[in-house]
């Protein structure tokens, strides 16, 4: 029984139970039970919800449950030491049972309890499916029966649908959340245990990034955060320097002084920018931007590093460029027309017309617009691995090779994984503040957006 | 002198008539023995919106230190004519005039004209109050400011007060010049609107609907500050209530389909029209 089956047994029900409702209600209008309330495609679709609702709710907590409770029965067939010591070797053990019960080989020798749990399992397996999916499709059978016994003329299915999908809406969004939830909980949960290991001060405080890999041998390293948290600093500086200028001043460009033909023709080729995989620029930027940039350093006497902050910071703006203009166009054009007639109006050319009013009613605006580009820059990854150097050292000069937050997580969660030591646990704390960090700065700039657009209402 | 203008217009629309099968229409004009002096005319304009023409060859005198309202059903063009005084239309694409407005003698449409000082020139307020969101005093300096009209802070200070003083706004914000513009009641928006128009001195000022956003109370306050204004400014109103039109206007224009149909003194027209379709819009048996 697997789940493309289940689906389709919901699918055919779900017809099913429409078709029923549908025919029964028209079969009563047409029989002369009065005038009805609802269309007779409400009543279809009520009785469909019915019938599914239950069935899906059954295979919905043994999609969510049925692990744990297949894990429970394993245990009780397993040896009692191996149960009571726990920890690894019996994780190990329940998957090797789980492994041997589908009928996947298992490496190694294959113990006497182990083939007998797999037996015992595989039949409670069968049994559980077939309990299962019986009484879902049993559950949905009846629900079917007894919504069907509520058609009458008087019945409000249409509003009982509207409810039925408010509720699904409402589920979806329930979903959205929880998962924002549980990836919060799990980065919080995984930060305080590498915060046992080292102490918070050392961490957001330190100056020194050197993570000893436990397989290298030699102490537990050193897991400063200020290196890293300065070369991202840097690097959106540097991002944010070029992305702003250009990126608002391209906005204006489109809102205000482009004709219609040309807007409709360079508006979309600056959003391509946007639609670019961001390992596409990091080989641009390690391949073409490095190079000529250290080129161009050799020329006018500056020794400028192929892979640099500088490197990174330059090609990070240029992708967050269309990010910049097109948040400012969508606000330079909410403000209203009006002002700038009124502008116009009062002799002011057009450049007097955007510094003075345009801009100033949009600012707020575009203050947002440039706080969510900062949290793009801080959070972006496969620029910076390819094309910042992989130095994590505090250091000023732009020129030089940097590292910054998420290099580290990379570097840190690639390889020697086994996330009991700090030096894969550290990758947990650096996403926190990471997220923490760019939590913030979203929050303030939907602060300011909302702020914004309310003056506008 | 007025009459000898109308039939001049006359003349030169009978001439583009044979041209123009499109533009057979006769504008009728009573003259107005008593009116000023016109400075400001306007000769054959039609506009064009993209392929779209929303002007036909349209006709006027506008007589100075006096309020000339326009009226019409709504799309008939009064606003397009409206901004054709001060070009506006410039700022909206794919907009086309043809023809001539001319204030003393001088072509508005003329390529070395200055767009920007002609507005200075001919001032306009629109029909939603549309103040800045600066400070009540930055709305009003915006204009001057620009212009450079002021040498020092207490020049601008003084046309500042002035201005607001002529839109009898001053009494009701000294206090609180430095607060929001937009903080202000509808109709005291729309007087700070007028404030802020006047601060650059213009001599024409356009009112498109000024008081369609407005209650009757605001509207009595803006249609007495019209009358005022009326002996310093030549002022040109769009409005769509006949009473608005006959309470505060000395001339009056009745468009219709793009077409000027009848224009001569008020009073002629909302007494006596001589033409169908006016006495059927003032009648309200079309609009
Ligand atoms: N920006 C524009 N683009 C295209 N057509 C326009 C534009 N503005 C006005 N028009 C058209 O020109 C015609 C005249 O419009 P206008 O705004 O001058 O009418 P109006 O007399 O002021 O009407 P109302 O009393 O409703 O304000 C209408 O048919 C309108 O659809
Ligand atoms: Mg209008």
């Amino acid at each position: 029984m697997n789940s493309l089956m289940i689906a389709a047994i919901l699918l055919v029900l779900l017809g099913l139970a429409y078709q029923v409702g549908w025919s029964r209600s028209r079969a009563l209008a047409t029989s002369g039970g009065g005038r009805f309330h609802s269309r007779f495609h409400y009543h279809g679709a009520l009785v469909a919800i019915w019938a599914v609702a239950p069935a899906a709710l059954i295979l919905g907590l043994w999609a969510l449950f049925g692990q744990t409770v297949s894990a429970s029965y394993v245990q009780s067939l397993l040896p009692v030491e191996l149960v009571s010591a726990g920890g690894n070797p019996l994780a190990t053990a329940i998957s090797r049972v789980r492994a041997l019960a589908s009928g996947y080989g298992v490496a190694g020798e294959v113990a006497d309890y182990e083939a007998a749990a797999a037996d015992a399992l595989a039949r409670f397996q069968l049994i559980v499916t077939l309990i299962v999916v019986g009484s879902a499709a049993a559950c949905g059978i009846l629900a079917l029966l007894f919504a069907r016994r509520r058609i009458t003329p008087r019945l409000r299915a249409r509003n009982q649908v509207e409810r039925a999908i408010t509720l699904l809406l409402v589920a979806c969004s329930a979903i959205a959340i929880l998962t924002t939830v549980g990836i919060v909980a799990s980065l919080v949960s995984e930060a305080i245990r590498f915060f046992t290991f080292v102490n918070p001060l050392d961490f957001f405080f330190g100056t020194v990034w050197n993570p000893v890999f436990s397989s290298t041998g030699g102490g537990s390293g050193r897991y400063g955060l200020l290196p890293l948290l300065w070369g991202t600093t840097m690097i959106a500086i540097i991002a944010m320097l070029v992305a702003l200028p250009i990126g608002l001043m391209t906005a204006i460009y489109l809102n205000q002084y482009a004709p219609r033909g040309v807007r409709a023709v360079v508006k979309p080729i600056v959003e391509i920018l946007a639609g670019i995989p961001t390992i596409v620029y990091g080989f641009f930027a390690l391949t073409t931007v490095g190079p000529f940039l250290s080129g161009f350093g050799a020329m006018i006497g500056l020794d400028i590093r192929g892979t640099s902050a500088l490197t990174a910071g330059l090609v990070m703006g240029i992708m967050i460029i269309p990010f910049i203009s097109s948040l400012s166009d969508d606000i330079l054009s909410q403000v209203p027309t009006s002002l700038r007639d009124g502008s116009y109006g009062l002799g002011a050319t057009q450049s007097e017309t955007i510094r003075r009013v345009l801009l100033p009613a949009a600012l707020p605006g575009i203050v947002g617009a440039f706080l969510l580009a900062v949290s793009r820059a801080i959070g972006e990854t496969m620029i910076v691995v390819l094309a910042a150097g992989n130095s994590p050292v505090l250091r000023a000069n732009p020129l030089e090779p940097t590292s910054t937050v998420t290099v580290s997580i990379v570097n840190q969660l690639t390889g020697d994984t086994d996330f009991t030591g700090p030096q894969s646990l550290v990758a947990f704390a650096l996403g926190l503040t990471l997220f923490v960090i760019t939590l913030c700065l979203n929050v303030v700039a939907l602060y300011i957006v909302r702020r914004f657009r309310e003056q506008y209402d | 002198m007025n009459q000898v203008l109308t039939s001049r217009s006359a003349l030169e629309m009978s001439a583009t008539h044979s041209k123009d099968a499109l533009a057979s229409h006769q504008t009728v004009r009573t003259p107005d023995p008593d009116a000023h002096p016109s400075r400001l005319r306007a000769d054959g304009v039609s506009v064009f919106y993209g392929d779209k023409q929303a002007l036909f060859d349209v006709s006027i005198d506008i007589p100075e230190k006096s309020v000339s309202a326009l009226i019409g059903p709504s799309g008939c063009g009064k606003s397009t004519f409206l901004r054709c005084i001060n070009r506006m239309n410039d700022t909206i694409e794919g907009c086309k005039v043809t023809g001539d407005i001319t204030l003393d003698g001088q072509n508005l449409y003329d390529g070395n004209l200055d767009v920007v000082e002609l507005r200075a020139r001919i001032g306009m307020v629109f029909q939603k109050p549309n103040p800045f969101p600066k400070s009540i005093f930055e709305n009003v300096a915006y204009g001057p400011k620009i212009h450079g009209l002021a040498r020092n802070k207490t020049d601008l200070e003084e046309i500042v007060v002035t201005s607001l003083q002529k839109a009898g706004l001053f009494e009701e914000v000294k206090d609180r010049l430095h607060s929001p513009g937009t903080g202000l009641s509808g109709g005291q928006q729309q007087r700070l609107c007028i404030a802020r128009a006047m601060a650059v001195g213009p001599e024409v000022i356009l009112m498109d609907e000024p008081c369609s956003a407005l209650d009757p109370i605001a509207t009595a306050i803006i249609e007495e500050l019209i009358d005022e204004l009326r002996s310093n400014y030549t002022i040109v109103i769009v409005t769509h209530s006949m009473q608005q039109a006959a309470r505060v206007s000395q001339k009056t224009a009745f468009f219709h389909l793009g077409k000027l149909i009848e224009e001569g003194p008020t009073e002629a027209i909302f007494t006596n029209p001589r033409e169908k379709r006016t006495q059927d819009y003032i009648t309200g048996r079309i609009g």
